[in-house]
């Protein structure tokens, strides 16, 4: 597959380890934060950390969209199933997440719920087409990929005046979370998070530029390196940070140049304006309330407002006491470090949503890297 | 209609409507959103390349 | 027979029953309940194409003889898939192969096969045909017989379309051990052929993915295939088919039944660059995508070169690899080489990946 497997190519990932090897200096350590639910999946999948100097370390950050929606926003979607006859349609990882009195959109669909999978927003206006006397929700979430999306969605519904189309819009911005993230108390005042860099995510860049990332390398002096999603990528990436961190830089540099250009998608940020605005405050899982993070439905287009078509308000919920996730997705604490990762909380059975998805830190961990933390007699 | 490896699919290109027959794009949920530069991926492909033979000059100096 | 007159003037003859409509036909409530129109149809349909010495003495059970020497291994798989024909086969074709296979898996010759019909009211008596008849060719193919069976239907809605269950018998000689908890440290772990065919295949049928593709299932009857590999080698530890979960929970169940460990090549596992390019395009893994006419086999390490060599002479063989070694581990994890030069482990599936697959 052209495109691909030239930048999955083993014998290139041995000369960039090497090279890291060399470059990474011995006397301190490097901490780089990822927040790509791509990256995340890629570092485990192809066992990447096994591949870098044991001073630098990744560390996951809130990429995976699924991880960062609060259980209130999975709640309303299961209202609307479960009490206003909505048919519900929904990515598929969101389907597993846990939410509030036991059930998830899984659940509620065994309770006679009509939700369904989809794989993209038009699918959903497919499904409010082919039954005009339901009302169908589209449960929108993601972060910048996903959103241009779900805008041609609803200006389409706009264009074909479709009466029984909405959108439950939980689309979250990638930028705030960074800057919520070098604002924590742990990054800012007690150092016990140290970041030297990001990761910068793959296709959320491709469609909102390297600018928007000089903020943070100028106001915070952090470096900042696109990549793309393929594992050379993100070594070749991981190098350029190591550099950039040796000689006291802190600039955004882009390693994804094949698809990522500084302006970014115009056309499909045209159209993200056009149909959403933001909002002033958002509840991340994890994170708490984020300024200026999350984007809502423009008047203009209140119709189609799953929110203000239906009385189905937002509660926030909190987190099963045992449940890490929301250190994880800082960074502050590791799949590891939770009393019941592994145990208790599973794939199959997975109490926060860190574990749901498999770009969550605890899934990915789980599915891919638990052999490094037993100690394995191996052939 | 895209073609991976002998796959096709219909995805639609309003996000990228420069993309003629024969572009590579990259495809999230059923929308193409960007297009790939071939003569940049070339150059990172040499660039990957390059920082290993930078080691072995640095070695063998 | 006695010829009477008919009020035009020509002759009928007695006992003439009108043969089933089979190009517009359709399955109804009459066809389960057990007379008359339940008996044309299973003679039009199911007698006609499975026709054998066992179904012509018309009892409800067969009386099966079991040579000296051997025992009995039975087998039993129930079919659901959706949609019910698609490129490479048909859920009549799968539910022969699958039950053979599964019979097979063991180490025995598959000989008679039962199988039952829960059909929908409204189900095309066309397609039921086709099935039947492509259940027939693959019994045939893998020299079984069907020889006892059962119809009923449902009302529409409540049921789709057509659900098959085969149970399978079939004879092993004593002293022929093969199971998944034989697995041993050392041994080398085989595959008969390429993996995910069976599921890209189906997939590219369902509505909402629809992607072109000359991806054709691999559902097949492997009982030939065993049968060379077992002359090759007798003390053959373990076999096992891969379907739902694919490679990767098959192992895993073999795994934890031996109480061993796994490890695996990545590069050595045989996939179709269209199916590679599926998965990416889907975002799914081969090792954890069904196969129906692909087996795994276990065998002590000196001998895997001849059980290699017999099973690439055979046509369902042909792109048979080594892929991985059993090793010692007791937390009974498959791990994997990676071709990019990590390590990582291929756990049991989580959560439901592809629905009605098999």
């Amino acid at each position: 597959m052209k495109y691909i497997d030239e930048f999955r190519d083993g014998d290139v990932a041995r000369r960039i380890a090497d090279r890291l090897a060399t470059e990474a200096r011995g006397d301190r350590a490097y901490s780089f934060m990822e927040f790509c639910g791509g990256h995340t999946h890629a570092i485990s999948r192809y066992g990447v950390s096994e591949l870098l100097p044991a001073n630098v370390r990744m560390i996951h950050g809130p990429g995976c969209p699924v991880c960062v929606l609060p259980i209130g926003r999975v709640d309303m979607a299961i209202r609307l199933a479960l009490e206003h006859d909505v048919i519900v349609c929904t990515y598929g990882d969101t389907m597993r997440v846990p939410a509030s009195d036991q059930l998830s959109l899984t659940k509620a669909k065994a309770r006679g719920g009509d939700i369904r999978m989809v794989y993209s927003a038009a699918d959903a206006l497919t499904v409010a087409r082919d039954n005009p006397e339901r009302q169908v929700v589209f449960f929108a979430i993601g972060f910048e990929t996903t959103t241009p999306p779900t805008a041609l969605a609803i200006l389409r519904a706009q264009r074909e005046g479709l009466k029984n189309f909405s959108v439950l819009c939980c689309h979250v911005l990638t930028p705030s979370a960074i800057t919520h993230i070098l604002e924590s108390p742990e990054v800012r005042q007690y150092g016990t998070v140290p970041i030297d860099g990001f990761i910068g995510p793959a296709h959320v860049s491709i469609v909102i530029g390297a600018a928007p990332y000089e903020h943070f390398a100028e106001e915070y002096r952090k470096p900042v390196v696109i990549a793309g999603f393929e594992p050379l990528d993100v070594m070749q990436a991981i190098l350029m940070l190591v550099r950039q961190v040796n000689e006291g830089r802190a600039h955004v540099e882009n390693e994804f140049t094949r698809a990522v250009d500084r302006d970014g998608n115009l056309a499909a940020q045209q159209k993200v304006s056009e149909v959403f605005e933001l909002r002033p405050s958002f509840e991340w899982r994890g994170l708490g309330e984020v300024p200026y993070s999350a984007l809502k439905i423009r008047p203009a287009f209140a119709e189609f407002d799953a929110e203000r078509r239906f009385d189905v308000g937002y509660t926030p919920v909190a987190d099963n006491k045992a449940c890490e996730c929301g250190a994880i997705l800082r960074g502050v604490k590791k799949p590891t470090d939770c009393k019941i990762f592994g145990t208790v909380c599973t794939p199959e059975n997975p109490i926060g949503s860190c574990m749901v998805s498999s770009e969550g830190a605890c899934a990915a961990h789980y599915a891919y890297g638990r052999f490094k933390d037993i100690p394995v007699v191996t052939a | 209609m895209v073609n991976l490896g002998g796959i096709r699919k219909e995805v639609s290109i309003e996000l990228v409507p420069q993309a003629q027959v024969g572009d590579y794009v990259i495809v999230h949920v059923g929308h193409a959103i960007g297009m790939i530069d071939p003569d940049e991926a070339e150059r990172t492909l040499a660039l990957f390349g390059e920082m290993s033979a930078m080691a072995a000059t640095e070695s063998a100096a | 027979m006695n010829a009477r007159d008919d009020s035009k003037g020509g002759t009928v003859r007695a006992g003439y029953v009108r043969p089933l409509d089979i190009r517009n036909g359709r399955i109804d409530m009459g066809h389960g309940a057990g007379g008359r129109a339940a008996s044309q149809l299973i003679e039009e349909i199911f007698l006609a194409a499975f026709d054998n010495p066992f179904l012509r003495q018309g009892n409800d059970g067969a009386s099966l003889a079991i040579p000296q020497g051997s025992r009995l291994v039975m087998a039993t798989d129930a079919h659901v898939i959706s949609p019910l024909f698609f490129p490479g086969g048909d859920i009549g074709a799968l539910s022969v192969h699958g039950t053979v296979n599964d019979v097979a898996m063991m180490g025995a010759t598959p000989l008679w096969l039962s199988a039952s019909f829960i059909l929908e009211e409204g189900f095309p008596l066309a397609d039921l045909k086709r099935i039947v008849q492509s259940m027939a060719a693959a019994a045939r193919e893998a020299g079984v017989a069907v020889v006892t069976g059962d119809t009923k239907v449902v009302e529409q809605g409540k049921g789709d379309g057509v659900f098959i269950s085969t149970t399978g018998v079939g004879v092993v000689p004593h002293g022929i051990d093969v199971s998944g908890a034989n697995a041993r440290p050392g041994d080398v772990i085989l595959l008969s052929g390429t993996v995910g065919d069976h599921g890209v295949a189906v997939l590219s049928q369902r509505e909402s993915l629809e992607f072109e593709t000359t991806i054709v299932s691999d559902t097949a009857a492997l009982n030939g295939l065993v049968a060379d590999m077992l002359a090759a080698c007798p003390a053959l530890r373990t076999l096992r088919d891969p379907t739902r979960g694919g490679v990767a929970t098959t192992l895993n169940e073999i795994a934890r039944q031996s109480g061993v460990g796994m490890l695996l090549d990545e590069a050595a596992i045989p996939v179709k660059p269209e199916v590679d390019a599926a998965c990416e395009l889907l975002g799914l893994d081969p090792l954890y995508v069904a196969n129906e006419g692909k087996l795994l086999a276990i065998v002590p390490a000196d001998q895997a070169d001849s059980v290699l060599a017999a099973m690439r002479a055979h046509p369902r063989g042909a792109d048979a690899a080594r892929i991985g070694v059993v090793t010692e581990d007791p937390h009974h994890f498959v791990q994997m080489n990676t071709r990019f030069g990590g390590r990582r482990v291929v756990d049991w599936l989580s959560g439901e990946q592809l629905p009605r697959i098999c």
